[in-house]
């Protein structure tokens, strides 16, 4: 793996992103927190547990994932070159896996026989138990009840893999309070347990690491799209729920200001119908899940439910490195509707034979929107996080069709 | 002097120790806090926690979580606690509140705004769940300026440098969390609270109270045996659930009576 040098070196020791990170917790969390901080800084430094993250990544994700060319889809569009990162091509069929994979070997260094994981549609909980499985770890995954009935298929995927999901039935009883419920298992059981978080939130230590198990997207693309394309790209699209797959990509590129960084977040049914899922388009900064962001809330602080046709992009929060980026202008967040990223899905589909995530396909079309305006030369990046099988059913529903 | 400062120098003087009972604010209905707080007092409470209902209450067990989506499917927020404990005031000068809660409806307030109403209502600490000493030096500041107390907790895991911390940053009380967990859960460890107390006591050089997992009178006589003050919280919400409508303050009175009691026969013994 290599490792380009960054222009810049956050966050902070204390996790601070400029205002954004830190360490909101009860004390109760932050001798957890600090020992898994000690832990990760020693084992990012050692040589061993470095390359058996990479021989992992290697062999059982499939890494590296290849950028493919979208030639026709970027014909039929009339303007810039698309090219996708196919981390839909990787084991379980997304980018989490990379995290999970990190955070597992971590877990195993420190001696911490039991994971726990927090899951929305169920692609982190999928993860965090294919990699448990790997490792023989006890593996318990909380789920709002509102998704494991919206994604039986996943749960019962997490269940063949030997895991343990419970769903939980506080609050709006989705992504936001299986966290919250991942968060007071591990605070009662840390002696035995670590917490994989599947994105670029929570407390510190918790966004640099994530960032640092997925900045490998970015760093494949910085040599290959170069050997494929002739050039580095003019600019990098990934769609931001939590953000990971977007730190993963953008981390890299970030000291080369003249590529732009573009997140796409989720505008649900439109930003004007108060239903959707942009923090940093439409949120004001606040405290949430162990961390200062930017979060959609009332004018009381009270959380308030999101929507997304994407149960991936569907949480009222965001990684505070994202916020930082937006509010120091390095990156520029945009929003795509529901009806707009299921018009990606059907052309991606059709056109370039690829079912991408309903995640993904807002980044898709927010590439679709900016290619026709830009000459045929140019290049846009696009993550293509992960892959649509398991969008099936709501694609399905959406058509009027039942299975 | 606060009231905090004098509640507890009240007791001290009475050999007495400080029952410090929580409730949710605007549990199981609005119009029930009132009459609730004056019940507490009436059961021999010395100082009031009041929580304030947040929408992700990450620290706390199920009863608590139960307790504040009661209160947030009224509406409550900050205002109307602010303005509950305002109604108290007017009646009862001497039982400092001390309100307990979660940073992002602060924030969302403002913070300056936030101290200027809570002092004008008699709020006397606030302890803020998610605001460890480092995270909220100004906000510490600001509640100082108005004579409220910043109150911290420490932990069984905490380490001696988090002591000073906490006695530098916090004042009032430290609140003491007695076991690894979450609200209301009940793995409470006598012997663990009886060993670390004296240490944190010396260390701080204010009163400690310790909570989470104090279920009777006699987890609380043997708390109050080796700490200045004993929180209750997710006890007396089950107590509000299972009471029938009009009912809960008798009951909580009486709970909290028979607390009361037991501590101040162990302080005898």
């Amino acid at each position: 793996m290599q490792m380009p040098d960054s222009s810049y070196t956050l966050p902070d020791d204390r996790g601070h992103f400029g205002k954004f990170g830190g360490i909101f917790v009860a004390e109760t969390l932050i001798p957890a927190l600090e020992e898994l901080r000690l832990a990760y800084e020693a084992a990012k430094v050692d040589a061993a547990f470095r390359a058996e993250y990479e021989y992992e990544l290697e062999h059982y994700v499939g890494r590296p994932s290849p950028i493919y060319h979208a030639k026709r889809w970027s014909d039929l569009l009339g303007g810039a070159q698309i090219y996708l990162k196919r981390e839909d091509l990787n084991h379980t069929g997304a980018h989490k896996v990379n995290n999970c994979i990190g955070q597992a070997l971590l877990a195993r260094r420190m001696g911490k026989p039991r994971v726990i994981a927090e899951t929305g549609a169920g692609q982190h909980g999928v993860a965090t138990a294919t990699v448990a499985a790997r490792y023989g770890m006890e593996c318990v995954v909380y789920m709002g009840s509102e998704d494991v009935k919206r994604q039986a298929a996943n749960v019962y995927r997490m269940k063949l893999l030997g895991a343990t999901v419970v769903p939980v039935e506080s609050g709006s009883k989705t992504l936001k309070d299986a966290l919250n419920e991942a968060m007071r298992d591990w605070v009662t059981n840390v002696g035995n347990t670590f917490y994989i978080i599947g994105t670029v939130a929570g407390p510190h230590p918790y966004p640099m690491m994530v960032r640092d198990f997925q900045k490998i997207i970015g760093e494949e693309c910085l040599t290959q799209l170069p050997e494929l394309a002739g050039r580095q790209p003019d600019a990098v699209i990934a769609c931001v729920g939590g953000g990971s797959n977007a730190m993963g990509i953008f981390h890299s590129y970030v000291p080369h200001s003249e590529i732009r960084l573009i997140g796409v977040e989720a505008a649900g049914y439109g930003l004007a119908t108060g239903k959707h899922a942009a923090s940093l388009t439409a949120g004001r900064p606040g405290v949430l899940h162990g961390n200062r962001t930017y979060l959609l809330q009332d004018e009381n602080g009270q959380i308030i439910e999101t929507h997304s046709v994407s149960a991936g992009l569907d949480y009222p929060g965001v990684g505070p490195e994202h916020a930082w980026l937006k509010d120091s202008g390095r990156a520029e967040y945009v929003t795509i509707t529901d009806d707009e990223a299921l018009q990606a899905f059907h052309d991606l589909c059709r056109y370039e034979g690829i079912i991408p995530a309903l995640e993904s396909s807002h980044a898709l079309a927010y590439a679709a929107k900016l290619a026709p305006t830009l000459a045929t030369e140019k290049v846009l990046l696009v993550n293509l996080s992960g892959r649509g099988d398991k969008d099936m059913h709501t694609v399905a529903e959406k058509s009027g069709i039942q299975f | 002097m606060s009231r905090i400062q004098a509640a507890f120098d009240r007791l001290k003087s009475r050999g007495r120790k400080a029952l410090i009972p929580y409730i949710m604010a605007g549990d199981p209905e609005p119009g029930a806090t009132l009459a609730l707080m004056r019940a507490l007092v009436a059961g021999g409470a010395d100082i009031i926690e009041l929580g304030v209902p947040f929408s992700d209450p990450m620290a706390d067990g199920p009863t608590i979580q139960r307790a504040a989506e009661r209160a947030l499917a009224y509406g409550i927020s900050l205002h109307t606690v602010l303005g509950m404990v305002g109604e108290f005031r007017r009646h009862d000068a001497d039982t400092p509140v001390v309100l307990m809660g979660y940073a992002n409806p602060i924030e969302a307030y403002g913070i300056g705004r936030f101290a200027d109403d809570a002092a004008k209502a008699g709020v006397d600490g606030v302890l803020v769940v998610d605001y460890p000493p480092e995270e909220c030096v100004e906000f510490a500041d600001v509640l100082k300026q108005h004579r409220i107390d910043p109150i911290f907790l420490l932990a069984p895991t905490s380490t001696e440098r988090r002591y000073s911390e906490v006695a530098q940053a916090g004042s009032g009380y430290i609140y003491y969390v007695s076991l690894k967990g979450v609200t209301g859960s009940g793995k409470l460890d006598l012997d663990e609270v009886a060993r670390r107390i004296p240490a944190i006591r010396q260390k701080v050089g204010m009163p400690v109270g310790v909570g989470f997992g104090i279920r009777d009178g006699a987890s609380a006589a043997r708390i109050a045996a080796v700490a200045d003050a004993v929180v209750i919280g997710s006890r007396i919400i089950e107590e509000i659930e299972q009471s029938p409508p009009g009912e809960a303050p008798q009951r909580v009175t009486a709970l909290l009576g028979g607390i009361r009691r037991a501590m101040d026969e162990g302080a005898k013994s």
